[in-house]
């Protein structure tokens, strides 16, 4: 059974139909890459899937458990929640807290584990990101790679069944980027269920089990990596990928 | 006008002015702006949230509050709140009505310094698994109440010299107090001026106060 998966789902704002009915599957340990141009519906379908925003209509299924996205409780997404990580675009890391209070405060306050047990977890996972030594910065005092790296450790922090990217390297230079994407692909190295909403080809190229295409709301075309990169199948994919070739 | 007696009336009325200050000026003004900023903070949430009903009698508060004077509430509250029933001393009376006139104001501070904070950090919250109400008390009023902080500081300044109306409730705070000595004397603006010296004192420690706050406050790295 996937790990998560979802069905026919559908949002619009207004008159704009941003996605028109899109099925995705995530299996344990997939790393799901889904490319496409701006407006595409990358994003806002990232977001659905987490409740940002809330879709129209569709299914979900996520570890066993079935859920009606046009009707789902504010319980169901609490418990949803609570087994995922989302890294945003523009790190979203809270002011007022230092980067072992931005990773520590998933922990200690939404899961009330001793403060104690929660700095020794937050520990480990800055260390993953090659983060301790920051541990009493704030925010404001981290160029955009460390406050990334710390966003993604508090993502990390809670043991996610899944990690949630949303363009996590659109706001960094090509250094920062590259800071970034080597920690995200030492996760996926050691099977941390993902999906990356990227404009990283090479990333996407070199880590992803699974590729998805997007244009206009829809899924145009979508493979294992190799098959997506090596054989296109769509017209509309091949010229996306010869226009981000240059 | 000034001669050796005026100085004399001077030194001598000084501690008598003083301890009315501190005896109810200050007092006057601490508590209604800890209650004032109590009431804020909730009608702001209500205002953020936009819950439904208590949101629209928030804004009815905070319409007639801000718009009538303080003295015509300290006044409608010294007459009207005995035909309710409600015997309560001058000072009492005093304390309400300025936390209730001050938590309009106040209220208004803190929505905008909320609603200041990015969106982001409440979807981030909840990305970590938080629930609104504990986004609110670890994230949103901290960010929020840095913001606000000189404008709250602003309002307990206004509130320490607003304190002198009371004095149409017959609460003898300093400024009644001064009143009295100078009536006593016959010599009024010399012991107004010393008065006037008084508040300026105050005011002059409080906003020495709010710098250091505001330092306190400002260490999360925003501008360090």
């Amino acid at each position: 059974m996937a790990l998560l998966e979802v069905k026919q789902i559908k949002k619009a704002f207004g008159d704009n139909g941003v996605l028109l009915g899109i099925d995705l599957t995530v299996e344990k340990g997939d790393v799901v890459s889904i490319l496409g141009p701006s407006g595409s519906g990358k994003t806002t379908l990232l977001r659905c899937i987490n409740f940002l925003e809330k879709a129209d209509g569709g299914h979900l299924s996520f570890e066993g458990k079935e859920y009606d996205l046009s009707g789902i409780t504010k319980a169901e997404i609490a418990e949803i929640r609570k087994k995922t990580g989302f890294v945003f675009q523009n790190y979203n890391l809270f002011a007022n807290k230092t980067v072992l209070g931005n990773v520590t405060l998933g922990l200690t306050s939404a899961r009330k584990v001793s403060k104690a047990d929660a700095e020794k977890k937050a520990m480990d996972v800055l260390k993953k990101v090659g983060m301790a030594e920051f541990k009493d910065y704030y925010p404001s005092q981290l160029s955009g790679g460390q406050q990334q790296r710390v966003a993604i450790a508090r993502a990390l922090a809670t043991d996610p069944s899944i990690i949630f990217f949303d363009e996590p390297t659109s706001a960094l230079d090509p250094q920062l980027t590259a800071e970034v994407l080597e920690v995200m692909r030492e996760l996926a190295n050691e099977g941390m269920t993902m999906i990356v909403v990227t404009h990283e080809i090479s990333f996407a190229k070199e880590v992803s089990t699974h590729v998805v295409f997007m244009a206009d709301g829809n899924v145009v075309e979508e493979g294992s990596a190799a098959e997506f990169f090596e054989h296109p199948k769509m017209d509309r994919t091949k010229e996306f990928l010869r226009l981000t070739e240059n | 006008m000034f001669n050796e007696k005026t100085l004399e009336l001077l030194i001598s009325s000084f501690p008598k002015i003083l301890e009315f200050g501190l005896k109810v000026t200050l007092p006057l003004a601490a508590i209604a702006f800890v209650l004032s900023t109590v009431i804020a903070v909730l009608v702001a949430m209500v205002q953020y949230a936009k819950t439904p009903v208590l949101s629209q009698i928030c804004r009815i508060y905070i319409w007639i509050i801000r718009g009538t004077p303080l003295l015509v509430q300290l006044m409608v509250a010294f007459y009207g709140l005995p035909l309710l029933g409600i015997h309560s001393n001058p000072f009492v009376m005093a304390v309400i009505v300025f936390s209730i006139n001050e938590g309009a104001y106040s209220a208004e501070t803190m929505r905008a310094a909320m609603e200041a904070v990015p969106a982001g950090q409440l979807e981030a919250g909840y990305c970590v698994g938080m629930n609104y109400m504990q986004i609110m008390w670890h994230i949103i009023l901290p960010q929020a109440f840095r913001t606000a902080f000189p404008s709250l500081f602003n309002a307990l300044i206004s509130m320490v010299k607003d304190t002198s109306l009371a004095s149409s409730i017959t609460v003898v705070e300093m400024f009644t107090r001064t009143k009295q000595i100078a009536g006593q004397s016959y010599n009024y603006l010399p012991l107004y001026i010393e008065v006037a010296l008084v508040y300026l004192i105050f005011c002059t420690v409080l906003t020495f106060i709010q710098k250091k706050g505001e330092k306190i406050l400002g260490s999360y790295g925003v501008r360090k």
